[in-house]
């Protein structure tokens, strides 16, 4: 019973929370909606009983990906008015392909079967909840027999991150930075100087 | 009431991908949004592979959705720089003058 009113409750706010993504006004809005998105989603994802995927969620979604979001629509000073002209242009079509996806997705939901037979090939089979938890046994089997995979991400996000430091980073001139090797060598004699001046003539 | 199943949460997954659709054709002008809709759509094959990978006892589900978790930091990460270098030359984000930086 409760399961049920979770699900219902989750779900609501999730689709209101992506209606409200793609339409709000101002993107620093998008963005929290987003955030509020991805916080309705981990919680789905408890109540299926995934709940290692459910934290990462929260983790790499909210905590860096729509940090970054926000930091980025924050930084960059643009005229927002200007950009949501012809949005009720593209509304038809948009909404015209929306409908034929919609339609297409639950024809296959509604007409599709599981062979009865494929549990039994699973090839990482969910251990019993009672012996390991779920973050216990994703650990086992994504050190193991999906080593190479998570070696993957891994470099694809050390590329990521060689890729946005090497786009966004620029030297500019005129900035003023330390030496410390030429500060340190400073010697007495050439920045410092004694003048003479007369008595009375001014410098 | 009924139990709550493996079709509820593939409706759930399907209409937020056609949100996450409908998200890039609404704002054709806006790269943020349209990033965001992106991230919606990833959100939503995410629901669907845990979905399955419950329903059908099998964790290689959960671990492809990890993996698409870390490609979707990749690419939110490399896109948003694109579109600080894009600011930074153009003074805008508009999708439809992108097609002036080719060489």
């Amino acid at each position: 019973m409760i399961q049920v009113i979770s699900f219902y409750a989750f779900s609501a706010v999730t689709i209101a929370a992506a209606v409200m993504v793609i339409s709000a006004r101002n993107p620093v809005h998008s963005v929290l909606f987003l955030i509020l998105a991805f916080f309705n989603a981990a919680g789905l994802f408890v109540l299926m009983g995934a709940e290692f995927i459910a934290m990462i969620l929260v983790i790499v979604y909210v905590g860096a990906v729509a940090v970054l979001f926000l930091f980025v629509v924050m930084m960059l000073d643009i005229n927002f008015v200007e950009l949501r002209q012809g949005f009720l242009q593209y509304l038809p079509i948009g909404g015209l392909v929306g409908l034929v996806l919609l339609a297409e997705l639950v024809l296959v939901l509604g007409s599709w079967v599981i062979a009865p037979d494929t549990a039994s090939r699973a090839s990482a089979p969910v251990p019993a909840a009672a012996e390991v938890t779920n973050t216990h046994a994703i650990g086992r089997v994504l050190y193991t027999d999906y080593i190479y995979l998570f070696q993957a991400a891994g470099l694809i996000l050390l590329i990521a991150m060689i890729g946005a430091i090497v786009l966004t980073l620029r030297s500019r001139n005129g900035v003023k930075r330390q030496n410390i090797s030429s500060q340190v060598s400073r010697t007495r004699e050439e920045s410092v100087e004694i003048r003479h001046i007369e008595p009375g003539s001014g410098v | 009431m009924v139990e709550v199943g493996l079709s509820h949460y593939l409706t759930v997954a399907a209409i937020l991908f056609t949100l996450g659709v409908f998200g890039i054709f609404l704002n054709r002008k806006n790269v943020i949004i349209i990033l965001m809709s992106v991230e919606l759509i990833l959100l939503a094959v995410n629901i669907n592979l845990v979905a399955f990978s419950i329903h059908l006892n099998d964790l290689a589900g959960q671990v492809f959705a990890l993996l698409i978790l870390a490609i979707a930091a990749a690419e939110a990460a490399i896109g948003l720089a694109i579109i600080v270098v894009y600011f930074r030359n153009r003074g805008s984000i508009a999708v439809e003058d992108i097609n002036l930086m080719k060489g």
